[in-house]
């Protein structure tokens, strides 16, 4: 193991750990206002990060925040995985008019920029934190489906899957028995790849306003408020900035080791 | 050639069709689209008056005709905001975001060029290890909170710069480095491993044989032949930097497309919106046809057919 895959897997593991353990560590309720102790800085007494324009804990929302990203990026990455997985299986075994639509599709969708058309979606079906998953997935599918049929279309000419097929062996067993293990390390890697860029995604959306709504404690929402704040309290916009960008570092360098290890030769 | 372009041409046409569709689809999903295109605040015997008078009663088949029909005109109806011809707003907000993103891609080609180059050439050295550790850096570090930070230090500490806004050189600074950030460490990577593959190649050999110096090996020989992985990376990244551009142009007030989006799909604007997303994806299949005919120039081996 490379240094930076060390670094990578450590970071992802203290994120995961913070984010876990967010309701033990946090000095306090996330959700609690003080005002009399408002923008206090970071050192002060029972708030080592300091508190925010309500008094509420910043230690304690970036810790609760964690726990919101990672669950965001979870889900965004199980439904885009199995969304695009079996749409992409499908589309590189089938190879009937079905897949070219679909594929033309999944080429038109992606020249749009992905930002736009997650917050698009989210302004319309609305806001709130199952809106954010199902925008960032509708528009993040595409990728998996790309890779999955391009490995698909590889695999399939292989001897073995050949031979397979020769022997009698039925269309849905072929599929899922000798291609779709073959083709598992590249869905993992792209998983890996796109957890961060969903959680940055999501961070970016409710930065502007599309996403998770206050109180609730997500690091872009925070990030917006603290926008108020610039002159006054730097630490409002440093913690969650610097919580996300750690983050986004950790799986980064984790989904590189991955792609390293198991699919040198994939481009996302 | 000829072919080509118009093949082309006839995809540009076939992507702008399905996005607008898309986006027609999903307002009309979304609910009342009378409640979409009105104000919060209306009367529920305006409601209705007002489905009638912009024809929601009809079937939407008929609505989607008269769309597209509108659409191909250039008509995307009036902002509800502003009151004023929608497509005329988008347009009117264009320019700025090309600035933007222009001055973007020169940062990025007069940095991150050089130092993918660098670190090939210098392949495990100093030079490589701080340039791969700040790649790494540059795409994990989100675009808003650089902004934020660049702010707060130039601008509020060291008031070198202002904070937002559109004006002289000063105001385009903060904004074009946010923007090409991440823009910036994709391409720098790329550069490295595309210059590290070209290094290891026969005529890299023969022009090093000939007795070519240095120099002339590496920007002759060795740069001119990556540049085709770098420029398709930079074409299929330009719709990135796009969406890039709406977050760079909220956060630095920076008055451009990007902006107009997110203030229209705030305020609900549906015309504003529909126009910004046929004027986003007609800019962005334009970039790449302009991209394809680079490839030509670049390595005169390609030849475009349709």
């Amino acid at each position: 193991m490379s240094l930076t895959a060390i670094v990578g897997v450590g970071l992802t593991l203290a994120v995961v750990v913070a984010a876990a353990a967010a309701s033990w560590i946090a000095p306090s309720d996330p959700l609690r206002a003080d005002f009399a102790r408002s923008l206090q800085p970071p050192g002060s007494p029972g708030h080592p990060l300091g508190t925010d324009q309500l008094g509420r804990d910043l230690l304690a929302r970036v810790l609760h925040g964690a726990r919101l990203a990672l669950f965001i990026g979870a889900c965004t990455v199980l439904v885009t995985a199995a969304v695009g997985g079996i749409l992409g299986l499908v589309a590189g075994f089938v190879e009937r008019w079905p897949a070219a639509v679909l594929m033309r599709i999944a080429d038109v969708q992606l020249s749009f920029p992905f930002i736009l058309l997650a917050m698009t979606i989210n302004a319309i079906v609305g806001l709130g934190l199952r809106n954010i998953i199902l925008s960032l997935s509708a528009a993040g599918w595409v990728v998996y489906a790309r890779v999955v049929r391009g490995e698909v279309l590889s695999v399939k000419e292989r001897d073995y899957v050949q031979a397979a097929a020769a022997l009698g062996v039925g269309r849905p067993r072929l599929l899922l028995r000798h291609v779709l293990p073959n083709v598992a390390p590249s869905i993992i890697v792209v998983a890996s790849l796109q957890f961060s860029q969903f959680i940055v995604a999501e961070a970016a959306i409710s930065f502007l306003g599309f996403g998770v709504q206050p109180p609730t404690p997500a690091w872009g929402s925070m990030l917006a408020e603290s926008r108020d704040f610039l002159y006054v309290a730097w630490w409002l916009a440093a913690f969650p900035g610097a919580a996300l960008a750690l983050t986004a570092l950790g799986v980064n360098l984790l989904g590189d080791w991955l792609r390293d290890t198991l699919d040198p030769k994939l481009r996302v | 050639m000829r072919a080509y372009f118009l093949s082309r041409l006839a995809q540009t046409a076939v992507v702008v069709f399905l996005s607008l569709t898309a986006v027609f689809a999903m307002v009309r999903l979304g609910g009342d689209p009378v409640l979409l295109f009105m104000p919060m605040d209306i009367q529920a015997k305006d409601v209705d008056e007002y489905r009638e008078r912009l024809g929601f009663n009809d079937p939407l088949v008929v609505q989607y005709g008269r769309f597209v029909g509108a659409a191909l005109r250039g008509d995307f109806g009036e902002s509800l905001r502003y009151r004023s011809d929608a497509l005329g707003l988008v347009l009117e907000r264009l320019p700025a975001t090309l600035l933007l993103a222009s001055s973007a891609v020169l940062l990025t080609l007069l940095v991150a060029v050089p130092l993918g180059v660098a670190c090939a050439v210098r392949r495990n050295r100093l030079v490589d290890h701080v340039g791969t550790a700040a790649t790494v850096l540059g795409q994990a570090v989100p675009g808003f909170w650089l902004g934020l930070m660049l702010i707060y230090l130039f601008a509020v500490q060291l008031r070198w710069l202002p904070t937002g806004g559109m004006g002289g050189l000063a105001h385009l600074v903060m904004p074009s480095i946010v923007l090409a950030a991440f823009f910036s460490a994709r391409i720098a990577r790329l550069t490295r491993s595309a210059m590290l593959d070209a290094l290891g190649e026969d005529y890299v050999l023969t022009a090093r044989a000939k007795g070519l110096g240095e120099g002339r090996v590496i920007s002759k020989h060795t740069l001119r032949n990556s540049a085709i992985p770098i420029v398709t990376l930079a074409g299929l990244e330009i719709g990135q930097l796009l969406g890039g551009a709406v977050i760079t142009e909220t956060i630095f007030a920076w008055p451009g497309l990007g902006r107009l989006t997110v203030q229209a799909l705030l305020n609900r604007d549906f015309p504003v919106v529909l126009a910004a997303v046929f004027v986003t994806s007609v800019t962005y299949t334009l970039i790449n046809l302009a991209v394809d005919l680079l490839y030509g120039w670049l390595d005169p081996r390609v030849r475009l057919r349709a």
